[in-house]
């Protein structure tokens, strides 16, 4: 590659991820409104359970190791990336994503059996609160697997181009800080709500 | 080739401290709260620091925030959002926490059958 | 299948069928003069299509000056009722009618009017005020234009199909909630503005980021134009409070689809936590309409008093003080509500000290002006205007930030004069100035001076007729969105006073829009060059018509007001710099079908036609996916070529 092009694909890349990191940064404030809601909201149980009735505290735990170990994985994907290595790459991705979609079952699950003993988010103020908050951060989960899928798709097919080289980076950036938000998740409403 | 080598084992090196980090202060947390060490607003304040330990974890090992060369994008912007964020949440809880201490602790659904029991005394 | 949507969804009223037709047939015309002219592929090719901020930033002006027509035709239709009909219980406009329209225009002119003239303006002058050819994401800024269209389709759509909301601009709950408003208004209302705020989000991350990344070289921070600044400001509350407002949004939304109890008044929700979020976004949504004007008079003042600016690191601090402080006041807005003498008095203080930075400006422009060879343009007068009107709303608004008048006089026409007093005084005087100041840099002709003076003395007069009354109205106690009074209050006749300004204001707007089109038709006699104004900033440097790349070759700069030196000051040695081939994006259709797609993912998911909104989601993220992963995306200019072009539109070469 010529050296014009190369620092063209730089400032690209400068340029590209700086937006992402902005967009993460939007993104901090909505989920800081659904915890301002979640904490207004949390005593708001309205005769139903609350979060230390209903929280299980191993499920959670397993759920955070679940997620900080593939954002460990989705950090040597992109180390691989750096050395060119596109078979550790596509296997630390390959791992990341398997992560992920088990730390997406389970939580569904514990949606599944809250709402099968009539704790649904229709039940409460608290649970609409529960409910939105960590869905929402599981539908960030859901669009970056999707997100995952469709550039392994590509990696396959075109290898390691600029292009591909970029967007994992973002979704280095993306899944990262998916597991900063859920860190707060299990602070702030399993541990305390157990804890409280 | 050295110097990309070095790049390499640090930016590792980076990632595995980042992570038994993260893990070791979601296990101290974890038996903070299931094994009842502490309590009351002590606990509720360890575990929230806690989480903001891991946070800069985080940031530090896995988004590398500290090896970011000028003018610091990132951080500027990262800086500004956490100011509004902690304006916004701290504002809220403290806003809504003197309206429900107004209302004498009553749910707005609550105040209202309040308002209209009263209504009827002939008030 | 079709979800709520029967035949009952359309228009029964006269008015609104009125209104349909009459849009209708607008439409109609429009289609029928394109198909006449032969005039759709340019259409397509050079307009729609175009990722030419240039091209995409007048797309925006033309949205927000027909909204604006639509947002005062609902104002004519308020002012009517209310100096006519409101005595009486047989005027034309019934009181569901009477309260979509309010609704309906306090919502139109922010959203679509307010915020459609400022990206307009952002798109035509940040990239060439930076020295920049182009914005940084130039597909997403297509996208979010496209967006911005969708909500203002959806939004004029809910005058045909169903009904719009009936629960003011704001849509505060419980009303808003299903128990009290089971129809579609409300939804209506959060996806047309949920659409809209998407897009300005973007809009808002794509332009920081051009302005971060892309200035001229040698352009550092304090030797940006101020205008650059004032946007910074708006665009960081755009980026951190439009989420705020998405999230409330989709909150409200869900209480009104799956049955969730956020802000209901049942089972533990708490409408007051809407309350206070929808204003954490909305204090902010304020600033980010005025911190623009405020740029564009820096802009003008300056040029049309041949002086620099007076003091621009007190006015760049100014700005930034603004722009933080705007984040810490929002609760002056629900002060009634409740929580105590301790917040009331924090928020009251902190809503006087943002007074302070707003007059260290005025006292900048106004030193400014000092000593200087005044010209008295139509851009200046407009500057003269809001100094005036400004100061006025900026008194009353300090007046309404001590807890106890806004005790007395909160929900009454004094709050609804004040902000009218901020947002056309202050936002809507600054737009006009601006688009009388840079319209002949886009188009290379003048608007024709006499005629905007005469809109521009209309505009002033009409609307101190029509605000001041609602002072008065306001402190003898007439609530705001009232459809009907007692007649032995004696208020008709400062209503009818108001409505007789509403008329003064409807003959500048008609003043307005006459200057435009004769303009347009006299416009080889109004012919100018590339900078007719004498101006200081590197939107002026360009040739006009302005290539599509902006600028041939990016030359560093050295002053504040590059520009300026260069023409004044012979002894400089100009610098220069090599002409290389550019880089410019190719047209694509993706922005337009992303916005039809939104169009329908937000119809049906107001009818409940969950198949088709299902279907619209899926076809969007495939669309996504395959834009992602285009190739081939740029079209790149030869040297000759812009050899070529450079002499063809300067007369010289490059």
């Amino acid at each position: 590659m010529s050296t014009p092009r190369l620092i063209e694909q730089k400032f690209l890349d400068y340029k590209t991820s700086s937006g992402f990191w902005l967009y993460l940064m939007t993104d901090c404030v909505l989920f800081a409104s659904l915890f301002a809601t979640y904490a207004v909201l949390h005593a708001a149980i309205a005769g139903g359970p609350s979060a230390s009735d209903i929280f299980e505290l191993p499920m959670a735990l397993t759920e955070t190791i679940i997620l900080l170990t593939s954002s460990f994985t989705c950090g040597l994907a992109l180390l691989a990336l750096r050395h060119n290595n596109l078979k550790q790459l596509i296997v630390w991705l390959g791992v990341t994503y398997i992560l992920g979609v088990s730390f997406l079952t389970i939580e569904l699950s514990e949606f599944g059996s809250l709402i099968q003993a009539g704790h649904s988010w229709q039940q409460s103020a608290f649970l609409s609160a529960f409910f939105t908050l960590v869905g929402t951060h599981g539908l960030h989960i859901t669009v970056g697997l999707l997100w995952l899928l469709v550039i392994v798709g590509v990696l396959f097919k075109r290898g390691i181009t600029p292009k591909v080289k970029r967007q994992l980076m973002l979704f280095g950036l993306f899944w990262h800080f998916l597991d900063l938000v859920w860190i707060f998740i299990f602070t702030v409403v399993y541990l305390m709500g157990v804890a409280a | 080739m050295a110097r990309r080598d070095n790049d390499y084992q640090r930016t590792l090196i980076n990632y595995v401290v980042g992570f038994l980090a993260s893990l070791a202060l979601t296990f101290c947390a974890y038996v903070l709260v299931s094994g009842h060490i502490l309590g009351g607003i002590t606990l509720l304040l360890v575990i929230g620091g806690l989480a903001l330990v891991q946070m800069l974890v985080q940031l530090l090992f896995f988004l590398h925030m500290a090896d970011e060369s000028r003018p610091r994008f990132r951080l500027v912007s990262f800086g500004f959002m956490a100011m509004i964020l902690v304006i916004v949440v701290a504002g809220s809880l403290w806003i809504m926490y003197h309206l429900n201490y107004n209302m004498m602790g009553m749910s707005p659904s609550q105040k209202d059958t309040y308002m209209t029991t009263q209504k009827d005394k002939g008030f | 299948m079709w979800g709520r949507l029967s035949l009952d969804a359309l228009p029964h009223d006269m008015i609104t069928i009125g209104g349909v037709v009459g849009g209708g047939l607008a439409i109609l015309a429009g289609i029928a003069a394109l198909k006449y002219f032969k005039k759709w592929r340019w259409l397509w090719t050079n307009w729609l299509t175009s990722l030419d901020p240039k091209k995409i930033g007048v797309m925006y002006l033309v949205v927000a000056t027909v909204m604006l027509l639509r947002g005062l035709a609902d104002a004519g239709m308020l002012r009517a009722q209310q100096a006519v009909f409101a005595t009486s219980d047989n005027g034309p406009i019934s009181a569901d009618l009477f309260q979509q329209v309010f609704s309906a225009h306090g919502t139109i002119m922010i959203f679509f009017v307010a915020m459609g003239a400022l990206f307009g303006l952002l798109n035509l002058i940040v990239p060439l005020q930076i020295g920049a050819r182009d914005v940084a994401f130039p597909l997403l800024n297509s996208i979010s234009f496209w967006l911005f269209v969708a909500g203002m389709v959806l939004i004029n759509l809910s005058l045909a199909v169903g009904e719009f909301s009936t629960a003011g601009w704001l849509a505060y709950p419980p009303l808003s909630g299903l128990q009290y408003s089971p129809g579609t208004g409300v939804d209506y209302w959060i996806w047309s503005l949920q659409i809209a705020g998407i897009g300005s989000l973007l809009s808002g991350i794509n332009f920081l980021i051009t302005i971060f990344t892309m200035r001229r070289p040698g352009m550092s921070l304090m030797k940006m134009p101020i205008f650059i600044w004032s946007v910074i400001g708006c665009l960081l509350l755009v980026a951190f409070a439009f989420p705020i407002l998405t999230a409330t949004l989709s909150m409200l939304s869900l209480d009104r689809t799956i049955g969730t109890h956020f802000f209901t008044s049942e089972m533990g929700g708490n409408p007051m936590m809407y309350v206070n979020l929808i204003w954490a976004w909305g204090h902010p949504e304020v600033y980010i309409l005025i911190l623009p004007a405020f740029g564009i008079f820096s802009e003008i003042v300056p040029v049309f008093s041949k002086k620099r600016l007076f003091g621009y690191t007190s006015m760049m601090l100014a700005l930034m003080a603004i722009t933080f402080l705007s984040f810490t006041v929002w609760l002056h807005h629900f002060f009634t509500m409740g929580s105590g003498a301790n917040v009331n008095a924090f928020f009251g203080i902190m809503t006087m000290v943002i007074a302070i930075p707003t007059g260290v400006k005025v006292f900048n422009w106004i030193f400014t002006m000092y000593r200087g060879r005044v010209k008295f343009a139509t851009p200046m007068l407009w500057f003269m205007g809001f100094v005036v009107t400004f100061t006025i709303g900026g008194l009353t608004g300090v007046l309404l930030a001590v807890p106890g008048i806004d005790y007395q006089v909160h929900n009454s026409l004094f709050l609804v004069a004040h902000f009218h007093n901020m947002i056309i005084g202050g936002v809507l005087f600054g737009f006009f100035a601006g688009v009388a100041y840079w319209w002949p840099k886009f188009t290379g002709f003048y608007l024709h001076e006499g005629l905007g003076k005469v809109a521009f003395w209309c505009w002033l007069i009409g609307f101190l007729v029509a605000f001041l009354p609602l002072y008065a109205l306001g402190l003898m106690g007439a609530a705001r969105r009232l459809d009907g009074y007692d007649a032995s209050l004696g208020w008709q006749g400062l209503f009818i006073v108001a409505g007789v300004g509403m008329v003064i204001i409807l003959a500048g707007v008609f003043f307005q829009i006459v200057q435009a089109g004769y303009s347009i038709w006299k416009r080889d006699e109004l012919r100018v060059g590339s900078d007719p104004w004498d101006g200081r900033t590197l939107e002026w440097a360009t040739s006009t018509p302005i290539a599509e790349y902006n600028f041939a070759t990016l030359a560093p700069v050295t002053y504040r007001d590059d520009f300026w030196e260069q023409k004044h000051r012979p002894e400089l040695k100009k610098p220069t710099a090599l002409i290389e081939p550019i880089r410019v994006p190719k047209n694509t259709g993706i922005g337009v079908i992303v916005g039809l797609l939104a169009v329908v993912i937000g119809f049906a998911i107001i009818w409940h036609i969950w198949w088709l909104a299902i279907i619209g989601l899926v076809t969007t993220i495939v669309l996504i996916i395959t834009a992602t992963l285009r190739e081939d995306t740029e079209r790149i200019v030869s040297i000759d070529e812009i050899m070529a072009k450079e002499k063809r539109l300067r007369g010289t070469s490059a």
